[in-house]
């Protein structure tokens, strides 16, 4: 898993000229921003060793019962839960969870959310007006049901909690693209494609998507720190990650409960997801000016 | 036979208020070459009659009612998208009122350049920024290469201006519509877009149609005129004409109101009244509420373009019957 989630879709742009596209423009910008650049190789980091970690700590599942919570130590590095499972090694399985929770639902969320706020802006007309109230109505479906439903229908599953979670997160996203793809439809320029026989698609794909993306970038690295909380929630409820499988939510939430006496169960994995979220929050806010070339000081 | 030739055309917008009729029956012809100002105030349906011969107006809420624009024999207000965007940007271009806003902030503008020729022609990327390049340079952009590879923000409003002309031109398109090119900048870079366009359109031959409020602009750049108001032409003649020998109190009104023709020290002259409210049907005249010269049977019957002397028509049924004879300007301004 490479530079986590706020990757923008894949260039719309058509062939860009080499080393002046706008994406390579972008990654130059973004490398002369420090704070990005560590957030992104702190994510990185964080991505790998929650990937190949796992292969060199003990199981996350073993029970050792003789070691109940003990602190630290140089066996086990961040100590032991109530159960004497180490708690490194639930860490990492737990941040694989989270964030392969945290990408997909968002990715689903942005490529349905993207594509349905900007059909339904730029066409606009009956076909916005029904398109906006399907959104009105899902979202005034109660959350938690819909995902008690889907659970209870189908089996509990990993793909179906992203799945989930990415069909309640992509109605603000199509929102937000919906409003602002109404404002960029009256810009002359768009207004200056059609006058040059610019089909629609390209429009689309040229002239209207690239300027979306600033606001969707920045939303979108707000929705994976929400969509990792929904996760902790539902599993909470005992309708996400199924013990002995851990994430982050779970383990936070335990070691929230016997904080007083084992700091080291809160700490721990608070300190991945707040890191992580920090991170989240900086490529973001890196991306987002990176991708404004009005932005460039040349 | 014409280059185009717009017959009856009516476009009308339905919104909350009722219907606003925008454009009421123009009519108008343009040669090869030819340059055709069309002047009038704001909301009188001078943009929305080059947006609906381009395909532009946002259907709904517009709609365009009836009449018909032939280009090339082809009907362009009954055109398929396909026939539309074929002829939009090869032998049609458009340049629009705010230079700031008609490039795409996020492409180069080397990118934005050729994209019609791109979109037109079977040319390889080369080829078409090589055309760019010559084009950046006929529009007199200074540092041609480096500009094609600078984001719009990186331009003024000028410079913009001149861009959108070179993209406008560089597919050789016999029609150039340019809707107020000139409104959003300022007074000296007026002059030198305008002198630009005269230059480009006599380097390719273009026809154009030059949208503009201002009496001025026409009068040195224009070889025919239509005023209009409330949707419909009132007055249509060659540009010396217009200010020679007005046939219309409206474009009489127009010419008062120019500040160059007014003494020092008094009042400006400006027409009393506002512009009709295009929702309501008006009978007669659109103009005799506010036409200093109306009698009662201006606010009857059906408002009609007529020919008065070759080459020149009026719409005043006082012109046409020959009861008025309106005071021209002595020279024409601005030219």
């Amino acid at each position: 898993m490479p530079t986590e989630l706020a990757e923008p879709p894949a260039p719309v742009l058509d062939e860009p000229e080499p080393g002046h596209s706008l994406w390579q423009d972008a990654w130059a910008r973004l490398r002369k921003n420090r704070l990005a650049v560590a957030s992104g190789v702190m994510l990185c980091l964080m991505a790998v060793a929650c990937l190949l970690g796992p292969i060199f700590t003990q199981g996350y599942a073993e029970q050792h019962l003789d070691k109940y919570a003990t602190p630290p130590s140089s066996e086990h590095w961040l100590g032991t839960d109530t159960l004497g499972r180490d708690l490194l090694a639930r860490i990492l399985i737990g941040g694989r969870v989270s964030f392969s929770v945290g990408l997909c639902a968002t990715a689903v969320a942005l490529v349905i959310g993207v594509g349905y706020g900007t059909i339904s802006g730029y066409f606009g007309g009956m076909l916005d007006m029904l398109m906006m109230r399907v959104v009105d109505i899902i979202y005034a479906f109660p959350f938690t049901i819909f995902v008690i439903l889907l659970m209870v229908i189908f089996e509990r599953n990993f793909l179906l909690l992203f799945a989930a979670i990415g069909a309640v997160e992509w109605l603000t996203m199509a929102r937000i693209v919906r409003s602002q793809v109404l404002t960029l439809r009256q810009m002359e320029f768009v207004e200056a494609a059609e006058a040059t026989g610019v089909p629609r698609a390209r429009i689309i794909s040229r002239h209207i998507i690239p300027n979306v993306l600033g606001p969707v970038i920045v939303y979108t690295t707000l929705t994976i720190p929400a969509v990792m909380l929904l996760e902790a929630f539902l599993s909470f409820l005992g309708l996400g990650v199924q013990p002995p499988l851990a994430s982050w939510g779970v383990l936070i939430n335990e070691g929230a409960k016997s904080m007083e006496e084992f700091w080291w169960l809160l700490v721990f994995p608070g300190l991945a997801l707040s890191c992580s979220l920090f991170s989240l929050n900086f490529l973001g806010d890196g991306l987002r000016d990176a991708l404004d070339p009005k932005a460039s000081k040349d | 036979m014409a280059l185009l030739d717009v017959q009856d055309l009516k476009v009308s917008f339905h919104t909350r208020n009722g219907i606003v009729r925008a454009v009421n029956g123009v009519s108008f012809a343009l040669e090869k070459g030819e340059t055709l100002g069309v002047v009038g105030e704001s909301g009188s349906g001078k943009s929305v009659t080059c947006y609906s011969m381009m395909g532009l107006i946002p259907q709904p809420p517009g709609r365009i009612e009836g009449g018909t624009a032939f280009f090339g024999g082809v009907d362009l207000l009954k055109a398929t998208k396909a026939q539309l965007n074929d002829i939009r940007g090869r032998r049609i271009a458009m340049i629009f009122q705010d230079p700031m806003t008609s490039l795409n902030p996020y492409v180069r503008v080397g990118e934005q350049i050729i994209e019609p020729v791109i979109i037109h022609e079977r040319i390889t990327r080369t080829a078409a920024r090589k055309r760019a390049l010559a084009a950046l340079e006929e529009v007199g952009v200074q540092d041609p290469l480096a500009r094609l590879q600078a984001y719009p923000h990186q331009f003024s409003g000028g410079m913009r201006q001149r861009v959108m002309i070179a993209m406008a031109l560089i597919t050789n398109p016999e029609l150039l519509i340019a809707d107020e090119p000139t409104t959003a900048l300022d007074v000296t870079v007026q002059a030198q877009i305008l002198e630009l366009i005269k230059k480009m359109q006599r380097n390719h031959g273009t026809a154009v149609i030059f949208v503009t409020h201002d009496l001025g602009v026409v009068s040195g750049f224009c070889d025919r005129v239509q005023v209009m108001y409330a949707g419909r032409i009132v007055e249509s003649a060659s540009v010396g004409e217009i200010f020679r020998q007005p046939l219309h109190p409206y474009n009489r009104a127009l010419q008062k109101s120019i500040p160059a023709f007014q003494p020092k020290g008094h009042d400006l002259y400006t027409i009393p009244g506002l512009p009709p409210d295009l929702s309501k049907s008006v009978d007669g005249c659109t103009f005799a509420p506010r036409c200093e010269f109306a009698q009662e049977f201006c606010r009857r019957g059906e408002m009609k373009l007529t020919e008065i002397v070759k080459g020149h028509a009026s719409a005043c049924v006082r012109v046409q019957r020959g009861e008025l004879v309106l005071d021209g300007s002595a020279t024409s301004p601005g030219s």
